[in-house]
């Protein structure tokens, strides 16, 4: 096949076969890979302004620079990670409950909620500037003193329709799992509930330690399932929180607009930034770690085709992870003097250490689950969940080191912070999690499609492999010696860093590349369109018996 | 080991988590090696296993433990209500400018205490080596109590930057050399 034509039509990709829960699981995959690259591209553009701060298109101006700065995170984090997040999730429920998805129509919802909120925070940035960061620190956001007020409406507007677009997903996930058809046809809500929290699990446990029978009970909801309403659970706090900080700052800037000048200062800066670091932690500390841990073992027990080792310790790990998640905001306020100082020792320092335990018991899990099943062939899917296990293996003790009150006093707001610890646990630790998940998802979603390239498919797992490592190495090392995050170094300092950071960062954009090329060359781009159109087959389960159209599509 | 200055603590830091991060990724490479070998598991191969995971464990939490008995100021932080501070600093910050002394100079040894008001937007109060590595710092926080107790171990000129941002105009909140410590016996030391 010629060139041309494989980019017209792909390989054997056919999108009117593809039934309604595909379509939607797939329009918000192409979206997800879409934002990403604009976050790439951004996290490059801000590298390279580090080492020549007067490169177009920044040219050397702090408000463009931290304007990028951001809304990197919105597009990176929403844009991106929660699409495919909420997009691999909505098509895993159904897919391992063997049960409808309650909603195709607000799966639907999901999608076109957070591109257009994505999109919206994205213009609030470029057109007007608007730069508070994604910390909002108060009044910071309300500051129209310093930042266009339409521009700060436009991006609060934009982070709110992410948050009900997060909402939809919530509410979807719960009535599938909790619809009471198919294997969960005669379980009580009670007994769905016991088992989504991993409280079977601490029972099983409980009761194999004190020798009382039955030791063991078959949980209601198998593992990821548990791990995907446990995140979930955080999700929605999180979003509450968000949408809650978004509907103060929007009040204030309304206020403006109408030319009352309300008093900032009505609303204490510390307190607010409790508030908002709970819930944004839960972000960090609750959804990713969770919902890590339950693709991990989704993942591990698919590519083995065998159970997961210490699955009950597993499940009150996922409990444990629960409260842990939620007590251990005050690691992001080791450097605020007036919280109190019990606050930073015991939710600061001793909880968040407990994230070492839960995440090293999942990565111990996974490991051994993999390890018993040897020997194995090293597939996509395998490379990049090892990559993955890597990039948590590197970033949670970093982030366990910065959680001290001694450490923190000389690492806050530092390079290391958000180099050795974010981007690697994002762009190493989550994202080869997620690629990973993605060449499972691949053949199911698009009826057996054959990848256009194994060499393109190797080529973006090393350059992306190495260039995420890389640059959180470059950037933690930068930080170490005193390099600030959110600042806009523009005499050179930290050249060295600087410029290989940079190097790696392109390598991550050139692996980008890669894989979208891999991936249009697949389905094609008649296929990419097709995606979009609506689907003529409104199942909304997968590859169970009533529906034999979707079971027939598979086999052929 | 107890650690003086920053400068000591984090280059000890720096060699600990890179030996951590080389150790890691060869355990994880070592792994995947193994994982498509023939060779049936065998259980004596847990025991690594335990080992690795009583490592990531011992390392993680004990880096945790070890550091907060060696870094001075740790304790004299928690303990700060409490204790008489040799010299005291205003420093009032707003509209992206410090106002402080201009020149705060301080004996080697003494305990300063860095008592810094915001009137308007949260920023940070950050204090700088001319290598451009960082002493210490702190948040401040319009509305609320910051204040840094210090004591210096080391003797040079040092700078003050906001370490939080404050919008753009905050890049530029940096004050060259306004902190001056004498006292050591070596030059420098
Ligand atoms: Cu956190």
């Amino acid at each position: 096949m010629s060139f041309k034509m494989n980019l017209m039509e792909g390989t054997n990709f056919n999108a009117s076969s593809l039934t309604a829960l595909q379509k939607v699981t797939l329009r918000a995959v192409v979206m997800s890979f879409l934002f990403y690259g604009l976050a790439a591209i951004e996290g490059t553009l801000m590298r390279v302004a580090l080492v020549n701060p007067s490169i177009p298109p920044i040219h050397g101006a702090p408000e463009h620079f931290f304007s990028i700065m951001t809304v990197h995170p919105i597009i990176g984090i929403f844009g991106s990670t929660y699409q495919l997040v909420f997009a691999a999730f909505m098509f895993l429920i159904p897919f391992l409950t063997k049960k409808p998805l309650y909603s195709v129509g607000l799966a639907n919802f999901v999608w076109i909620m957070i591109t257009i909120g994505s999109a919206l925070a994205w213009i609030a940035a470029f057109i007007w500037s608007y730069a508070p960061l994604y910390t909002l620190y108060w009044p910071l956001p309300a500051d129209t003193a310093q930042f266009n007020v339409i521009g700060g409406i436009v991006f609060i507007i934009g982070v709110a329709l992410i948050m009900i677009g997060t909402l939809g997903f919530i509410y979807n996930i719960y009535a599938t799992i909790f619809a009471k058809v198919g294997v969960h046809a005669n379980k009580t809500t009670k007994e769905l509930l016991i088992s989504g929290f991993g409280i079977d699990g601490m029972l099983n446990l409980v009761h194999k330690l004190t020798g009382k029978p039955p030791y063991s009970k078959e949980p209601a909801l198998s593992l990821p399932v548990v791990a995907i309403f446990r995140g979930t659970v955080d999700t929605f706090l999180d979003a509450l929180v968000i949408l809650g900080a978004g509907i103060l700052v929007l009040v204030y800037l309304l206020a403006d607009v109408s030319g009352a000048s309300w008093d900032v200062h009505a609303v204490d800066a510390l307190l607010y930034k409790n508030f908002f670091w709970w819930g944004l932690d839960l972000v960090a500390d609750g959804l990713v770690l969770i919902y890590v841990a339950g693709s991990w073992y989704l993942l591990a027990t698919l590519i083995t085709g065998q159970k997961l080792f210490m699955e009950n310790v597993a499940r009150a790990a996922l409990l444990l992870e629960l409260f842990v998640s939620w007590m251990v905001w005050s690691h992001h306020l080791l450097a605020d003097q007036g919280q109190p100082e019990m606050m930073k020792l015991i939710s600061g320092e001793m909880v968040t250490m407990f994230e070492l335990l839960t995440q090293g018991l999942a990565l111990f899990i996974t490991l051994m689950t993999l390890w018993k099943a040897r020997p194995l062939k090293m597939t996509m899917e395998l490379k990049y969940l090892l990559a993955g296990l890597l990039g948590f293996g590197l970033a949670v003790p970093a982030a366990i080191i910065q959680a001290d009150m001694g450490m923190n006093r000389i690492l806050h707001n530092t390079q290391w912070i958000i180099g050795a610890h974010v981007h690697v646990a994002l762009l190493t630790g989550l994202y080869m999690t997620l690629y990973s998940v993605v060449y499972v998802l691949w053949p199911l979603l698009t009826n057996n499609t054959k990848l256009f390239s194994m060499k393109f498919a190797n080529a973006h797992f090393y350059l992306h492999l190495i260039g995420s490592v890389g640059m959180g190495a470059f950037m933690g090392m930068a930080g170490l010696e005193g390099m600030l995050r959110r600042h806009f170094y523009m005499d050179g300092e930290y050249q060295t860093f600087m410029i290989l950071a940079a190097i790696a960062a392109i390598m991550m954009v050139v692996a980008w590349v890669i894989f979208m090329a891999n991936i249009i060359m697949s389905v094609g781009l008649k296929g990419l369109v097709g995606i979009f159109l609506p689907a003529s087959d409104d199942t909304a389960t997968f590859g169970i018996d009533p529906q034999p159209s979707v079971v027939v599509s598979q086999k052929k | 080991m107890t650690f003086e200055t920053s400068v000591e603590l984090l280059k000890f830091h720096n060699v600990a988590y890179t030996v951590y991060a080389m150790l890691i990724i060869s355990v994880i490479a070592w792994f995947a090696y193994n994982l498509t070998r023939e060779k049936k598991a065998e259980p004596i191969v847990r025991i690594p296993f335990y080992l690795y995971i009583g490592f990531l464990v011992a390392m993680g939490v004990g880096h945790h433990i070890f550091t907060y008995n060696t870094i001075p100021w740790v304790s004299e932080d928690i303990m700060r209500h409490n204790i008489t501070p040799d010299k005291t600093f205003q420093i009032k910050m707003a509209n992206h400018k410090f106002d402080m002394p201009e020149k705060m100079e301080i004996k080697k040894g003494e305990k300063v205490l860095f008592d810094a008001h915001s009137s308007d937007l949260v920023y940070g109060f950050g204090l700088f080596r001319q290598d451009g590595s960082m002493i210490s710092q702190m948040q401040v926080n319009p509305g609320s109590r910051n204040d840094l107790l210090w004591t210096f171990n080391e003797c040079g000129e040092f700078d003050v930057r906001s370490t939080e941002y404050a919008g753009p105009a905050g890049n530029a909140m940096f004050v060259k050399k306004v902190v001056i410590v004498t006292g050591c016996d070596k030059k420098g030391a």
